[in-house]
């Protein structure tokens, strides 16, 4: 395809990317190196038969012109990346000279917003990952097993907690575990404790919230896995039993070096899906025990302050985040596209 | 066809197999049909202090309205509270964010598909990236120019922004989809005289229907089930269902009409199982396209 053809075709496409994904990049960039600007404060003398006083006021006529003058803000430099609600430098250090030992550094170090919110996202990614696949594999192989007719329908439900909105399944788990609700009622009695509330308790609500987090990322991993096993090859699986192979041995020579590749892709768009987790913690009304680096940014934005510069500074962190996560994944196409051209 | 020689298992491992399975559909499945059956009932009897069980049986539904099932809920949500408006909202969001997306996606995607140049290769690629970023990071860059030009709040905007969050997972798709479609096919219209534009419009139009279909059905999941974008770009009077229902949970739940949620949430679920209802076979294939190729 020409040049100019190729030109004319992706600008739709393209224009868009580039105005609502690619300029808001520089945008939260740009805003993250400005704060809101302070009132603008005169001295004013007042006199009478006592003397002269000086009282200071503030002018609001220029404190106006000044924020239509310059909507972002004053520019106030990297700043704002090393207080207290983001990477929080100093107090890490103080932390550091302080603290007794790694475990009190680490438990410490939580109690730091962004350190927090890095923390459970980095823990909620890395579990839900791997056990959403585990699951998804497990499901997959007993489908797999049942009589055709009935594959449809239990493909059918299986997709059901994916396809739901992400803030209305949760909410369904969120109202179920409720101390009022079936599931609450039933973790209840099943450890004898009638007062227990899921709500009140940070490591059940960061397991709530990675069980959600399976719930709903686990169908995926079925519908790729069972695609996967419709295909592989049965003269392969065939002459290895001829030869004697036992069950498990055509299981791990056979079937998965066919599902690795899946795995792999599986694993790249989960990872990056689950890093952005966000609606569960709405729902679940977790704010207060489990923030995400999303949330983080949602808690920021909404709310009666918005403060801008502190959820662009928590933006570009979260931007660097996930390039740094798919950084692997860049190095190695830079490379084979390099092989392939070279 | 009978079953295959090597699919044959033993007995007890097709036993544990079979009850793994009923285990997840029932795991899988509960919660909706729980919340389904407790929408029509109170919220004494949905969140029981008393007995779990009165959510089945009822007996303060029966003793509040004198009916076993309550249609009170609903009534609440869609019309008290005009859900049905956020309803409408939701229905122009989607239908716009589709057609805009799918026809600007087929156009990339149709060109990325026949240019042998390098630079196709990394427009995917910085796509791929893209893709990956958390729409609400991006938000907080919309937040301060649309308030500077006024655009904050309008369903247009957050229409186009959901088209452009959509791109990279449309251009991809498609991309996919358009190579197997033999490049013969336009290339011979060209030779016969048709430019680039008129092959695409009479060449490839026409056969490429199924891939349309299937990547519109998940351009339509993105826009049906966003939260951050809906929520953070439009005021209270555009607001579409699903920030709606997370405003009735910082409402209603003061007032004690949490059970208007639980309506309008199942509400909300309703046209998501009517989809996979009758778009399972090309949801599936959509899921497996990208990963089966590799």
């Amino acid at each position: 395809m020409k040049h100019r053809t190729f030109f004319w075709f992706i600008l739709p496409s393209a224009t868009a990317m580039l105005l609502f994904i690619a300029l808001p990049i520089v945008s939260v960039l740009i805003q993250s190196v400005h704060a809101p600007h302070q009132q603008v404060i005169r001295e004013v003398e007042n006199c009478n038969v006592f003397g002269c006083t000086t009282t200071t006021v503030v002018d609001q006529e220029a404190t106006r012109l000044l924020r239509e003058a310059a909507p972002m803000g004053r520019f106030v430099g990297t700043g704002i990346y090393t207080d207290r609600n983001h990477l929080a430098i100093s107090e890490v250090g103080a932390l550091w000279t302080k603290s007794e030992g790694m475990g009190d550094f680490f438990g410490q170090l939580l109690n730091l917003p962004f350190y927090g919110a890095l923390a459970f996202t980095l823990t909620y990614t890395a579990l839900v990952t791997p056990l959403a696949i585990l699951l998804g594999f497990a499901v997959a192989l007993a489908v797999n097993a049942i009589p055709r007719l009935f594959r449809g329908p239990a493909i059918f439900v299986s997709l059901l907690p994916m396809i739901v909105t992400p803030l209305v399944g949760a909410l369904i788990l969120f109202w179920m575990v409720d101390a009022r609700g079936i599931l609450g009622a039933a973790i209840q009695s099943l450890v004898g404790d009638p007062t227990l509330s899921i709500k009140a308790s940070t490591p059940l609500m960061w397991a709530m919230l990675i069980v959600y987090g399976i719930w709903s990322t686990s169908p995926f991993a079925f519908v790729v896995y069972y695609a996967g096993l419709q295909t592989v090859p049965q003269d392969t699986l065939e002459s290895a039993m001829i030869d004697g192979a036992t069950r498990w041995q055509r299981i791990r020579h056979v079937i998965f070096p066919h599902l690795l590749p899946l795995t792999t892709f599986m694993a790249l768009i989960k990872i990056m899906d689950n890093f952005r987790v966000f609606e569960p913690i709405v729902s679940f009304n977790a704010g207060a025990h489990a923030q995400s680096l999303s949330y983080f940014i949602y808690s920021d934005l909404g709310g009666e302050t918005r403060l801008l510069s502190s959820a662009a500074a928590t933006s570009v962190l979260t931007i660097l985040g996930v390039v740094i996560l798919l950084s692997p994944v860049l190095v190695r196409t830079w490379r084979s596209f390099g092989k392939e051209t070279a | 066809m009978s079953t295959r020689l090597a699919d044959r298992r033993p007995p007890a491992m097709q036993a544990i197999l079979i009850g793994f399975l009923a285990l997840w559909l029932v795991i899988a499945a509960f919660p909706f049909l729980w919340t389904l059956w407790g929408s029509f009932k109170v919220e004494g009897d949905f969140f029981s202090k008393a007995d779990w069980a009165n959510a089945l049986r009822g007996p303060l539904t029966r003793a509040e309205t004198g009916g076993a099932f309550t249609g009170a809920g609903y009534h609440g949500a869609w019309i008290q509270e005009s859900f049905w408006r956020a309803a409408i909202n939701t229905l122009i969001v989607v239908v716009s964010v589709v057609t805009i997306s799918l026809t600007f996606g087929t156009l990339g995607g149709y060109a990325l598909s026949r240019s042998p140049y390098r630079y196709a290769f990394w427009l995917l690629i910085v796509a791929l990236v893209f893709r990956a970023m958390p729409p609400i990071a991006l938000i907080s860059g919309y937040l301060l120019p649309f308030y500077q030009w006024n655009l904050w709040g309008h369903l247009p905007t957050a229409i186009i922004v959901l088209v452009a969050i959509n791109q990279p997972f449309t251009l991809w798709m498609l991309t996919s989809f358009f190579r197997n479609i033999p490049k013969d096919l336009d290339e011979s219209a060209m030779v016969d005289g048709c430019s680039r534009f008129q092959a695409f419009r009479h060449v490839i139009i026409p056969v490429m229907w199924p891939g349309v279909i299937t990547t519109g059905l998940f351009s339509f999941l993105l826009a049906y089930n966003d939260f951050a974008v809906t929520a953070m770009l439009l005021d209270k009077e555009n607001q579409t269902m699903i920030p709606k229902i997370a405003f009735f949970l910082g409402t209603t739940q003061t007032k004690g009409n949490v059970m208007f949620a639980v309506a309008a949430v199942v509400s909300a679920t309703a046209p998501l199982f009517l989809l996979v209802v009758f778009f399972q076979r090309q949801i599936v294939s959509g899921l497996t396209a990208g990963a089966v190729k590799g």
